[in-house]
């Protein structure tokens, strides 16, 4: 069988990962993640964007030893030091932005120290404009 | 009987129907997602306080650790349990209503 072959060397688009959903209730919170890393490995552009109870997954301090499941909550610092990667390295011309909305993290009386890395907070006016400027949008 | 939340307050309406629907006095156990709604300073908090006044509540405090909600970031008149905590609520108060 001839390997096929696909035409995408060096296409890059500029994609979002919307995630809405607190981290263990339900699994796509993980989903999402795993998505945002292969991004990362084809060096695309992300934003990856936490609305609603999504802003609850990059919430410092947690620990899910007593309830029996794994804490993805250190693989969000590894994004953080990707898109610092991206920022240093001249060769790279990867953009990666971590945003939050105002609006959900105030609901939910949180403020950005809660957070365990380091976000860009955008109204929702604000966000919605970086929407409306992708080519490809993940939703979870 | 014992009235259990596991959604969030912020996604679901699950505890605004267990609030309306469950008998004053009876105990409400949030757990899972539903721990969130036990934390202090949000939108739903004057609801959550209001409920605490006509029920004994309790939260789940693996959920709470897993979650990063540290204990004073709990609201005041909440209790924090542990699973043989909730076995001991389960004896005490018969059926349980799971609000999913």
């Amino acid at each position: 069988m001839s390997e096929v072959e696909f035409d995408t060397a060096g296409v890059v688009k500029n994609f979002m990962y919307v995630n809405r959903k607190a981290p263990y209730g339900t699994i796509y919170a993980l989903e999402v993640l795993e998505a945002v890393l292969i991004s990362a490995a084809f060096e695309q552009n992300a934003a990856i964007v936490f609305v609603d109870d999504g802003v609850y997954q990059i919430k410092k301090d947690q620990d899910t030893t007593a309830i029996n499941m794994k804490n993805f909550s250190p693989t969000y610092g590894i994004i953080e030091m990707e898109k610092e990667d991206a920022e240093e390295d001249e060769d790279m011309d990867m953009v990666w932005r971590i945003i939050v909305e105002k609006e959900s993290m105030e609901a939910r009386g949180l403020t950005p120290d809660d957070f365990k890395v380091e976000v860009e907070v955008l109204s929702s006016d604000e966000l919605a404009k970086v929407m409306a400027e992708q080519e490809v949008v993940i939703s979870g | 009987m014992i009235h259990t939340v596991n959604k969030s307050p912020f996604e679901r309406n699950s505890l605004d129907s267990c609030i309306r629907l469950s008998e004053k006095g009876s105990p409400i156990l949030l757990l899972e997602d539903g721990v969130y709604a036990a934390t202090s300073g949000t939108n739903v908090s004057d609801k959550v306080s209001d409920a605490a006044k006509d029920h004994p509540m309790y939260v789940m405090g693996p959920d709470l650790e897993a979650r990063g909600i540290a204990s004073d970031k709990i609201m005041d008149g909440i209790t924090v349990v542990d699973y043989g905590g909730f076995v001991d609520l389960v004896v005490e108060h018969g059926a349980v209503n799971s609000w999913l």
